[in-house]
């Protein structure tokens, strides 16, 4: 076998490498940054690359990074399309998530590999395939004497009985085939046992009864192995949060903290027997289980391929498990390899940490309408943090600050009104507190604050939450320093050993300040309003610090706990040390600083790591010396060889001020990077730091709703009328003057959406009225509602107040569906000229008022051939990477020549040249947040894009739908359409695509209203009953719209909100949640299901007669092109 | 074992914070001194200050026998998560330690946690630290020292609380002493009723690689590290006569100091019995076939050094904790190197070409570290039951 594979690697020349496509919840940026150094290492190997990966805004998209691009759909469809184009040798199917990994069993299982001479490098697919199928996997195990979760299926309760007492109490019972985990519970005896079987055999006819595990601990290790069978333990890493809680949402610690040396050692060895055992080549996770009242553990799962946790393992130990496992996959030994951090001792060894770090995930629930805020064993996050730290208290509390949710730490509370208001901790009852910290959600490490806060003991909260108390101590010792703080009445009662004593504990100076003055927590003090004195005071704190000396330093992660020298940019701050790894004193003003964006929301993601990447590679090139400072770990931004220094690091002003004192930069870019560092502009430009681009000054004036609104009076640019009003009645008297519908914004947010679309009276009191957000402290602004508007992007780039670049995109969807989420086409495929000339106007306007230098993107409305401005931002923009990549001009390239103050050439194409389209498509994660209700409104909700070219508009749709899982239905095969086409002006809107779909012979349901419509319009179809209908049928004899999407008679689901009635929007949300749990294809916007409708329906027409009817008859015409084919 | 959460419950017990906790100093003989927090035993101590970069088994190491004379500074930051287990014993070996006391001199750390959590914990490390009279610092940029040492080599340090130890405690160079007499047993222990019958040469044993030869079915006889194993009928008893195999230990210091031995391991090589050595007894062995030994600059202490068989592809992960050396190129013909470090192609193992004959500069009883190279005690098994006369 070994010589077979030194054949194969002797042959190889050509590698296909399959991407994730676009981020979701649970599959996101570590793929970004996995491929990428997978391409890296082929490339080193000097073979030729293929990557078919349709998010365009990743960095393993970007020119150069592999030979040929294709932005397609990772399915087994299109892989085997460019498998046979390209005729690779080899295929890698681990980088990709669990997309690349289920496609390519797929193509595997069909033969498809074996027809076209390719070989599955890395790990065979036998073995991925044994760790993913349950049953093989249990078996495989078991063959090697390795405990895995036992399950019994059973069918009677009787059968239930004897096989929870053969496993032993607690047990869980689950039904079997339930969605949602429906019908599961615990069960910790016989009573428990038998009411909850009766329960769940009311859902299902089988069940498995399951050994509970419940409070155990979760612990993971990293494992690679090369074909020599040389094993290495790049990491192993502990759950904060006991088991039962998804991996993804835990919490997360590296190395594990309350593992003794049997307990390590004896987890590593099983999981090195497990990876032979399956015959791993590369690298695999395995995760497990432990008993934490002895050595007993189970293997909970083992995942054949880079994940989320390898991500996370590379950037917590400095290995680079993605590059290193790409390298294993070709044939290389580990011992052939060198240890990248260190390049002189060799990659065959397991990095030796000298400080801890802390993952904390980043949710955004607050998003969704109605979403569940439990958190369990499914992911719901959006993205992560890592915050590095010399003991555990520094880490978690950078961390709980990187996660940027108002808060400023453990301790001293929420800092801002909306964190503060969404915890609404001191409303809950001591019972409520308890059950919060029994029952997690999203905030449970600060109910554990508050608990801590409210004088409950460690051994109840440990009771409560089941984790481990060496974690609640920890927390307890910070919570015992932040009293101490606040027992000070001023800075000068602050001995210099207890601001050290903090600073070691992770407070930040705003902390400090706010546990000083904060009246919250001088209850015998009159409460005065002022919020802000800890902004005020955090600078005093500085000062004070730094005259008594207490100062952070840098350190390096150098994989070897400084065992041996290493020259490695890797580095991190903390203040338990007192001394620097890194001598500052050569060349001053030689470093350029550029912000990261910090974890990935929904709303800022891995479009701003491909523009900090970029910003760092054109300084790099131009001889400057580039630093990054984030803390993503699914980033490439955070690759420590993409840059010349990466600080590990907090985005805040203090940690950013503390790295530019001892840089001494040339200057800071913080127009990269998103919201985070655009919100840092005029503190560090206060602070005399050296911004490069435009002035903070000209940035508040964009971001300052007043300023901006009367610059625009003066351009003679228009915008949506609005108004900061204070009562109630002034906002009627306002809409009386602009009419409904009205955008809703107030100042501060009780839960959800922070702005609303108001349709009438009615709502509008709903919305504000009951909460009283409207108040004279808490003004809310009103603007006007333009329906029917077309909105456009403008993505450009200005130097000195000149645009030299601009790129115009048009959304398919009219205005009023956030940006981030709508469907954009680039070029604008169906603008006035005129429109165009207004916009690039009004845009040069701006950008010469506001002397901008360097990237900035507006959206304006368009409607009757005039344009209104809604918004400017002075940064890059999600967009940019997308209309870079199909204009072929690198817009954060130009951007940064600017910046630099150097003399940019306009480019001289534009994208009315180009001789394709780019559509981007939105993905929503949708099906992992239960209960949300999936319709688009003004509020992103989407958690991911992907970027796709076509010779036409159609094609470049199709395939972008596509890619976001949409599927063209089947025509025929007892399968239909369900219409609920909405208001009459979306009923008319659909007409002539409904119209299309029946002649093409698709089977048509329609709820009531369209029916009636379709019937007018001479289009049959069957009518379907909505679920409030069929619940009122005496006869329980109506045909049911969710009841035909259970049963699997529909291929796709139009259902468009009419924003009216509580009964129709109950009935919509019902089918519209139906239709995701099924995953069935949704559109809840007419304008992007005619898009799409027409898109298939379209290339079918032109589809050979011999094409099946399946559907790929449209597929079929799609050509197969790279990027590098579609030329201007 | 104990559940609760663990307290520092003594009256001398570490402050809750550094505020409130005596300080105490790492006085380096050739470098800066270190300031930190007492929290084990308060009196000074001396000893060649050393580095470990495992992230596990303080209660391990800090048994290690192979610690005799040196003050440890550990690199990872948290220590004391786990508190430390009881000192339950069977058949005269103890379940959790590696011997019956703490070897080291000091303990040198970045942040010690109170409150320790875990099933099988006892006490604190602070705690045992007091009971064992060792004293233990903590609040030290240990990265800061590690540098140090790596850059300047191990050197001679002490421990002092107040500046008056300062000047009146003298550096104390251990490696002068024969700390293998200090760390061996003083008379022959047996342990065990197996088929096979070992005579462990005992330089500082840790209890594991007992533990590894009684899960083996061997029977034990561990004897002070110079006595004299080749008097003919010595070990004739129940279990029959002579011995089946030799097994020379682990143990602290300076190789050369170790004459006794070494002449009795060159009787013994003239014959044809398996013998195996560890760590110490890897350089003794080597010693005895008259190569030579040298000190490392700073020696490896961690669990995570590669190393390879020699011309070939298979690697593995080791425990190690050594600062001497074998140097191969003093190898005589009839032996060869078994094992090389990776990362500084230094010696890692030497075996005889024709006879059963081998050892490894690693720990393969790990404990605590990587548990991959445990099969070298099959390979000694292999070898006596082969009855000794050749190998594969």
């Amino acid at each position: 076998m070994i010589d077979n594979l030194i054949d194969n690697f002797k042959k190889l020349k050509k590698v296909l490498l399959l991407g994730s496509g676009a981020l979701k919840i649970g599959e996101a940026g570590e793929f970004d940054y996995s491929g990428s150094q997978a391409l890296k290492a082929l490339r080193e190997e000097g073979l030729s690359t293929v990557l078919i990966n349709p998010n365009i805004a990743t960095v393993q998209t970007s020119e150069g990074a592999a030979d040929k691009i294709y932005f397609l759909p990772v399915t087994p469809f299109f892989v085997e399309k460019v498998i046979e184009k390209e005729r690779p040798d080899g295929i890698l199917l681990s980088f990709g998530g669990q997309t690349a990994l289920n496609c390519g069993v797929e193509l595997y299982k069909k033969g498809v590999f074996e027809k076209w001479g390719v070989s599955v490098l890395g790990t065979p697919v036998q073995s991925i395939m044994d760790t993913e199928d349950r049953e093989l996997f249990v078996e495989r195990l078991g063959e090697i004497g390795v405990k895995t979760i036992e399950s019994v299926a059973v069918e009677t309760p009787l059968a239930a009985r004897a096989a929870a007492e053969s496993l032993g109490y607690p047990v869980i019972v689950r039904a079997a085939y339930a969605l949602g985990g429906m019908g599961s519970g615990f069960c910790d005896d016989a009573a428990e046992l038998d009411a909850t079987v009766e329960k769940a055999f009311s859902f299902s006819n089988q069940l498995l009864i399951e050994k509970s595990l419940k409070g155990w601990k979760e612990v993971e290790y990293e494992i690679v192995r090369d074909r020599y069978d040389n094993c290495i333990a790049v990491c192993n890493m502990e759950n904060f949060d006991p088991l039962g809680i998804h991996t993804g949402e835990s919490i997360v610690v590296a190395p594990s903290q309350t593992l003794t040396n049997d307990e390590y050692h004896m987890l590593r060895e099983l999981a090195i027997r497990v990876v032979r055992h399956v015959g791993i080549v590369g690298e695999c996770n395995v995760q497990y289980a432990i008993d934490p009242m002895s050595e007993d553990y189970r293997v909970i799962e083992v995942n054949a391929r880079l994940s989320r946790s390898s991500a996370l393992a590379s950037k917590a130990t400095g290995y680079p498990l993605a590059f290193v496992a790409a390298k294993l996959g070709l044939g290389l030994g580990l011992h052939e390899l060198k240890n990248s951090v260190t390049k002189s001792t060799t990659a065959f060894f397991e990095p030796a940490l000298d400080y801890i770090v802390c993952k904390i995930p980043r949710w955004d629930l607050g998003k969704f309408e109605g979403v569940s805020h439990e958190i369990g064993s499914s992911m719901k996050s959006v993205g992560e943090v890592m915050a590095i730290g010399r003991t555990f208290e520094e880490a978690i509390q950078k961390g709980l600050r990187m996660i940027a949710q108002g808060m400023h730490g453990f301790a001293a509370g929420a800092n801002t009104a909306g964190a503060k208001s969404r915890l609404k901790m001191d409303l809950l009852t001591t019972e409520a507190l308890e059950g919060a910290l029994a029952t997690p959600t999203e905030n449970r490490i600060f109910v554990i604050a508050e608990a801590l806060a409210r004088g409950c003991e460690i051994q109840r909260i440990h009771e409560l939450t089941r984790i481990d108390r060496w974690f609640l101590q920890r927390l307890s010792d910070i919570h015992a320093c932040a009293e101490e703080l606040a027992d000070c009445d001023d800075l000068e009662d602050l001995s210099a050993d207890l601001l050290r004593e903090a600073k070691q504990k992770g407070f930040s100076d705003y902390q400090i300040a706010k546990l000083i003055y904060n009246p919250d927590h001088k209850p015998d003090k009159v409460a005065d309003d002022r919020f802000n004195v800890a902004e005020e005071r955090r600078g005093d704190v500085r000062s004070l610090r730094k005259r008594l000396g207490i100062v952070p330093v840098v350190k390096q992660i150098d994989t070897l706990a400084a065992e041996y020298p290493a020259q490695t940019n890797y580095l991190y701050l903390t203040y338990n040390g007192n001394e620097n790894d890194v001598d500052y004193a050569d060349a001053p003003g030689k470093s350029i600083i550029v912000l990261g964006s910090g974890a990935y929301r929904i709303g800022s993601s891995v479009e701003f790591d491909w523009c900090g990447v970029n910003a760092l590679t054109t300084l790099r090139k131009k001889g400057w010396r580039g630093v990054m400072i984030n803390y993503n770990p699914e980033t490439v931004s955070t690759d420590y060889d993409i840059c010349d220094r990466l600080y590990f690091e907090e985005l805040t002003f203090e940690r950013v001020m503390d790295i530019v004192e001892l840089e001494n930069p040339h200057g800071v870019i913080l127009s990269t990077g998103g919201q985070i560092p655009n919100n840092l502009a005029l503190p560090l430009q206060r602070a005399g730091v050296p911004i490069l681009g435009t002035s903070a000054t000209s940035i508040d004036k964009a971001e300052d709703r007043h300023k901006f609104s009367s610059m625009l009076d003066r351009l003679g640019v228009e915008q949506p009328r609005w108004r900061e009003l204070r009562t109630m009645d002034a906002i009627h008297a306002f809409v009386e003057e602009v009419g409904y519908p009205v955008l809703v914004r107030p100042s501060y947010v009780l839960s959800g959406a922070a702005m609303h679309v108001c349709s009438n009276a009615a709502e509008l009191e709903r919305f504000l009225g009951e909460a009283s957000l409207v108040s004279q402290r808490h003004p809310v602004v009103v603007s006007e509602f333009i329906e029917h508007a077309k909105e456009l992007e403008v993505d450009a780039v200005a130097a000195k107040g000149e645009m030299i670049a601009c790129a115009i995109s048009e959304h398919i969807e009219f205005a009023g569906v956030h940006s981030g989420d709508a469907t954009i086409q680039f070029p604008p495929q169906r603008l006035y000229v005129e429109t165009v000339r207004q916009v690039r106007r009004a845009a040069q306007r701006i950008a010469s008022e506001l002397a901008i230098t360097g990237p900035f993107n507006i959206q304006f409305l368009a409607k009757d051939n005039r344009i209104k401005v809604i918004e400017c931002n002075l940064r890059a923009s999600r967009s940019f990477p997308f209309v870079s990549k199909v204009l072929k001009i690198n817009l954060i390239e130009l951007a940064t020549s600017a910046m630099l103050g150097e003399d940019v050439q306009k480019p001289a194409t534009n994208e009315f040249d180009l001789d394709y389209v780019g559509i981007k498509a939105s993905q929503f994660s949708f099906s992992r947040l239960q209960n949300a209700d999936p319709v688009l409104g003004v509020e992103m909700a989407s958690t991911g894009e992907v970027g796709c070219l076509g010779d036409d508009y159609h094609e470049a749709v199709l395939k972008a739908a596509l890619s976001v899982g949409m599927r063209v239905p089947e025509k025929g095969g007892g399968k239909g359409i369900l219409i609920s086409s909405g208001t009459l002006r979306s009923k008319v809107d659909l007409l002539d695509c409904t119209r299309r779909l029946y002649e093409k012979g698709y089977r048509l349901y329609a709820t009531e209203g369209s029916y009636e419509f379709l019937t007018k319009n001479g289009i049959p179809s069957i009518r379907a009953y909505q679920p409030s209908e069929v619940e009122e049928d005496p006869n329980r004899a109506l045909l049911g719209a969710v009841d035909l999407i259970r049963e699997k008679k529909i291929d796709l689901v139009i259902n468009i909100p009419k924003n009216l009635t509580e009964d129709e929007l109950t009935n919509g949300y019902r089918v519209r949640r139906c239709a995701v749990d099924h995953n069935v294809p949704l559109f809840t916007n007419a304008r992007l299901a005619g898009a799409f409708i027409d898109a298939f329906c379209e290339l079918d027409a032109l589809a050979s007669p011999d094409a099946d009817s399946s559907g790929s008859g449209a597929l079929s015409r799609l050509p197969i092109k790279s990027w590098d084919e579609y030329r201007v | 074992m104990v559940s609760d959460l663990g307290k520092d419950s003594e009256k001398s017990a570490p402050a809750r914070n550094a505020r409130s906790a005596r300080k105490a100093s790492l006085m380096l003989e050739n470098g800066p001194t270190f300031q930190g927090y007492s929290f084990g035993h308060e009196a000074p101590a001396t000893g060649e200050v050393v580095f470990n970069t495992s992230m596990v088994g303080y209660p391990e190491s800090l048994t290690d026998p192979s610690y005799v004379g040196q003050i440890l500074t550990v690199t990872y930051p948290l220590v004391g998560n786990y508190g430390v287990p009881p000192d339950t014993r069977k058949n005269g070996v103890y379940d959790y330690y590696e011997s019956e006391k703490i070897h080291v001199s000091g303990l040198i750390i970045s942040s010690y946690s109170t409150g320790y959590s875990h099933w099988n914990a006892a006490k604190s490390l602070g705690e045992w630290l007091r009971e064992h009279r060792v004293p233990g610092i903590y609040g030290i940029d240990t990265r800061a020292l590690t540098k140090f040492l790596r850059e300047r080599g191990a050197m001679n340090g002490k421990i002092v609380f107040d500046d008056a130890d300062a000047d009146k405690i003298p550096f104390d160079d251990p490696s002068r002493r024969n700390l293998v007499a200090e760390a061996s047993c003083r008379e022959v222990i047996r342990y065990g009723d197996g088929k096979k019958h070992v005579v462990l040469v005992d330089c500082g044993v840790k209890h594991n690689i007992i533990r590894c030869f009684l899960t083996r079915d061997v029977r034990i006889t561990r004897v002070p590290w110079n006595y004299d194993f080749n008097v003919p009928g010595c070990f004739d008893g129940p279990g029959g006569p002579g011995y089946d195999g030799l097994f020379i230990s682990n143990g602290p210091g300076d190789p050369a100091l170790c004459d006794a031995a070494v002449q009795n391991l060159r009787v013994a090589m003239q014959g044809n019995k398996p013998i195996f050595g560890i760590c110490m007894g890897n350089q003794l062995m080597a010693l005895a076939a008259g190569a030579k030994t040298y000190k490392l600059k700073y020696g490896h202490r961690s669990h995570n050094q590669p190393v390879q068989i020699y011309k070939t592809t298979k690697c593995f992960v080791t425990s190690q904790n050594h600062g001497y050396a074998v140097d191969t190129d003093t190898l005589p013909d009839d032996w060869e190197p078994l094992f090389v470090n990776m990362n500084d192609q230094t010696n890692e193992g030497i075996r005889h070409k024709t006879k059963p004959f081998f050892s490894a500069q690693f720990h393969p009883e790990a404990s605590s570290g990587p548990t991959d190279t445990e099969f070298l005690f099959d390979r000694f098994m292999d070898a006596m039951m082969k009855g000794g006369h050749d190998h594969d």
